[in-house]
């Protein structure tokens, strides 16, 4: 379901005729002049990204949405097809690609984009995965493209030098070649002219809740990049009394108590509470569940998406979920909240991808933003379930 | 040539925690509950001390998977 919050641009729904052709310095400059930066999670800036690729490059789009709350990809690939193709046409013209691939998640339906590949005789080359959590991190994702299992490489080789058949590889996520699409139409000011001066133009927001109560609307919303939380939330009926906590930027997140509603989504507004808008993941947590039941959920859930190739992952993730999920128990052994931690700063670093790191940037959170409820559990309390041991 | 100041990398793709390179290298790399190779210097990829270097050589030789090395300080993993 689409929400309808001001800013439409992605899923304004309109035909915008023929994408323009850049050459490559005017790509780099119309995509420097825009600000724009990566949607699909680590926010780097795309003009860098672009102007750090060697010559005869394969460009990537990453539609594999391996996030479990993101939605977007699916949306975007369902109602503008069009712009993401466009996106990816416009940089394989402009950087004289020798490839040009799209990679779609195994929860997206590529029916839309082969039609109209299909229709414009399109070059590109669209590839149906499977694949979990870790299947879109670029080295995987290039990894599975190239024939080899989906599993992320070493980074001392980035796939920006060696990549799909071994060429320089630009990996963009989906989102991200939409908004070139239309940033390549009406120019830079026009980008600029919604989202904050540092975080400038709109993203797309997938809108959970933890139950139906919580987020009567879920769905997927485009606001302008510094759009508060808090209207947000109003655009799906959340009740706010309702809702104890927001979890922005997906399961590698940051949580953020209800104090931090007013925070504009965006960069600069979401660095002081150690968050990143990421890849537009809003999940809002019930006051009547559990907060530390729920996050030891997600900690095991993304611990048993580990792609089981790196030792601290391996091993680490799966103790740490563990250990939360014991410290969830009311009555808890308090030597259990101490461990956490060690443990979420034990992993982190340690492995070929990201996935330890956000793992543990998710749990570090949940002792930070639910200090609380840890101390009310160690005590035999839990005011979620209204019961004490 | 000189190589310049150098960096320990762990290959977490190859590294199957033998536990080596921490036996020879106990300045820089300590064994994590499971026996994998942890920084001791809190940096992701630890700088090697010129003093160290002899010692960081044997471990990256030592190591059976050929998961530990030696890089220069300017090659940064993203």
């Amino acid at each position: 379901m689409t929400l309808t919050l001001a800013t439409q641009r992605l899923l304004a729904g309109l035909d915008h005729g023929p994408a323009p052709q850049l050459t490559a310095d005017g790509l780099v400059d119309l995509v420097e002049a825009s600000g724009l930066t990566g949607r699909g999670g680590a926010g780097f800036p795309t003009a860098r990204k672009i102007r750090s690729i060697g010559r005869g490059p394969v460009v990537v789009g990453n539609a594999m949405e391996s996030e479990f709350l993101s939605h977007k990809d699916a949306l975007l690939l369902r109602s503008a097809p069009g712009l993401v193709l466009d996106g990816l046409e416009i940089l394989a013209v402009a950087l004289r690609a020798r490839r040009t691939l799209l990679a779609v998640g195994h929860r997206i339906d590529p029916g839309p984009v082969r039609e109209q590949v299909a229709v414009r005789r399109s070059p590109v080359e669209v590839r149906h995965l499977d694949g979990g959590f870790v299947a879109g991190q670029e080295s995987a994702l290039v990894n599975r493209l190239d024939g080899r299992p989906g599993l992320p490489g070493d980074p001392l080789v980035p796939v920006r030098k060696r990549g799909v058949d071994g060429r320089p590889t630009l990996v963009v996520n989906a989102e991200t070649l939409a908004q070139l699409a239309l940033l390549a139409r009406y120019g830079a000011d026009w980008f600029r002219s919604v989202g904050t001066p540092e975080d400038p133009g709109t993203f797309l927001v997938s809108l959970t809740g933890s139950s139906r109560e919580v987020v009567p609307r879920p769905g997927v919303v485009e606001v302008a990049r510094g759009t508060p939380l808090r209207d947000v939330l109003a655009s799906a009926g959340t009740p706010l009394p309702r809702a104890r906590a927001v979890l922005v930027g997906g399961y590698h997140g940051t949580w953020l108590p209800l104090a931090a509603l007013d925070a504009p989504l965006s960069r600069e507004g979401l660095a002081p509470y150690g968050a990143t808008p990421g890849a537009g993941v809003v999940h809002v947590l019930d006051r009547r569940a559990c907060p530390l039941r729920t996050s030891a959920d997600v900690a095991s859930y993304l611990a048993r998406e580990s792609a089981g190739q790196c030792g601290p992952c391996v091993n680490g993730l799966p103790r740490m979920a563990d250990t939360l999920a014991r410290l969830a128990v009311p009555g808890a052994d308090p030597r259990l909240a101490p461990e956490v931690q060690r443990l979420q700063a034990l992993v982190r670093g340690r492995g070929a991808c990201a996935h330890p790191d956000g793992t543990a940037h998710f749990v570090a959170s949940t002792m930070r933003v639910f200090a609380g409820h840890v101390e009310a559990h160690l005590r035999g309390e839990c005011h979620a379930l209204g019961r004490s041991a | 040539m000189s190589p310049g100041p150098q960096r320990l990398h762990v290959d977490w793709t190859r590294c199957d925690g033998h536990g080596s390179c921490a036996e020879l290298l106990p300045e820089l790399l300590a064994l994590d509950d499971w026996g994998f190779p942890v920084s001791r210097t809190g940096e992701r990829e630890p700088a090697v001390p010129a003093a160290l270097e002899g010692h960081a050589r044997r471990a990256q030789k030592a190591c059976p998977l050929l998961a530990l090395r030696l890089i220069s300080a300017g090659t940064r993993a993203p």
